[in-house]
């Protein structure tokens, strides 16, 4: 049943909230049960978005540490622009500053 | 028995006088032994860029830079399907023209999408190989953050969502423009969510992204909130 719930057609928002739906099914279920104390099952909302604040945290500033940058490829162009402007200005273009 | 491909190189301009003769050299010198038309679409610029797309039309050939402009600034989605109209290849690269998309990755570009096939290939600055050059700290920052937050929300399938720098095959990009309804920047995050749902065969090639020199765009409080609300409106629509 779940592929074919999940199929690509399927909204994006409708998958979301079938997932967020069935968390909170879930949560209720445990609740209700008692399996679990009832104090602790109460919070756990609040450190599953906790988690999730962490881990977008986590996922920024790895992403910021790694960000790929490229200084090499301002000279080259610098170089680029150069030869652009040579070989254009040479067969009647107009490349003066702006 | 590999078909004869061409490629439509869409390139819209608003004053990009200097930077559009830049380009096309740097295309031709780049694509030599490709197949390949520029459809340079400006939206009537002051500064005198139809006239040195005039010039370049001198140099290369009209058959091998169309200029089809409009009367004023109309927006970059219509400017690709204006420009799209009049595209004879089958497939399709739409660039800008600031020379911050550097045409030295094209050969790539055509190389990734003729090794496997996809529907679009899609320049990506956020992984090893691409990168940037010229964002301060809080550019980058914020760049990273509005990554996170649309990779969390939107789960979109590639890892550089509002990248402009992009190879579709001609009857995906029609495909997908008809459908796409947002403006600037949020359009290309569009295109690309949209393009993801209907489960087209995405790849991405690494690209660098040299911002221009002159001019830093700015990046203020209203561009977070039409970015947010881009992002809400996709969560919702797509």
């Amino acid at each position: 049943m779940w592929p074919q719930l999940y199929h690509r057609s399927m909204k994006h928002i409708v998958k979301i909230m079938t997932l967020l739906v069935g968390i909170s099914a879930l949560w209720f279920g445990l609740l209700k049960t008692s399996m679990v104390p009832s104090s602790h099952t109460l919070l756990l909302p609040i450190y599953f978005i906790m988690c999730l604040g962490c881990y977008g945290l986590l996922m920024v500033g790895v992403g910021l540490m790694r960000f790929p940058t490229c200084p090499q490829e301002a000279l080259l162009l610098q170089q680029d622009v150069i030869e652009a402007k040579g070989y254009l200005k040479q067969r009647g273009v107009d490349v003066g500053s702006e | 028995m590999a078909e004869r491909n061409k490629y439509s190189i869409i390139i819209p301009t608003y004053n990009e006088r200097l930077n559009i003769a830049l380009v096309v050299f740097l295309v031709f010198k780049h694509l030599w032994d490709v197949d390949f038309e520029i459809i340079v679409v400006d939206d009537g610029s002051p500064d005198g860029t139809q006239e040195v797309v005039k010039q370049l039309q001198q140099v290369y050939g009209e058959d091998r830079i169309l200029l089809r402009a409009r009367p004023k600034k109309l927006g970059l989605g219509t400017a690709y399907s204006h420009g799209l109209k009049h595209a004879s290849g089958n497939f399709v690269v739409i660039m800008d023209a600031d020379l911050s998309h550097h045409p030295t990755y094209l050969p790539s570009f055509i190389k990734k999408q003729l090794e496997t096939g996809a529907n679009i290939v899609t320049g990506t600055r956020y992984v090893k190989g691409g990168g940037v050059h010229g964002w301060n700290l809080m550019r980058k920052l914020t760049s990273r953050g509005a990554n996170v937050l649309a990779q969390t929300l939107l789960w979109p399938g590639v890892s550089d969502l509002t990248g402009s720098f992009r190879l579709y095959r001609k009857s995906v990009l029609e495909d997908i423009i008809s459908s796409c309804v947002s403006k600037g920047y949020v359009f290309q995050m569009e295109m690309i969510v949209r393009a993801s749902r209907k489960g087209y065969h995405i790849e991405e090639v690494p690209i660098s992204f040299v911002d221009r020199i002159y001019g830093s765009s700015k990046l203020g409080g209203s561009e977070i909130v039409e970015y947010l609300k881009g992002l809400a409106y996709l969560l919702v629509t797509t």
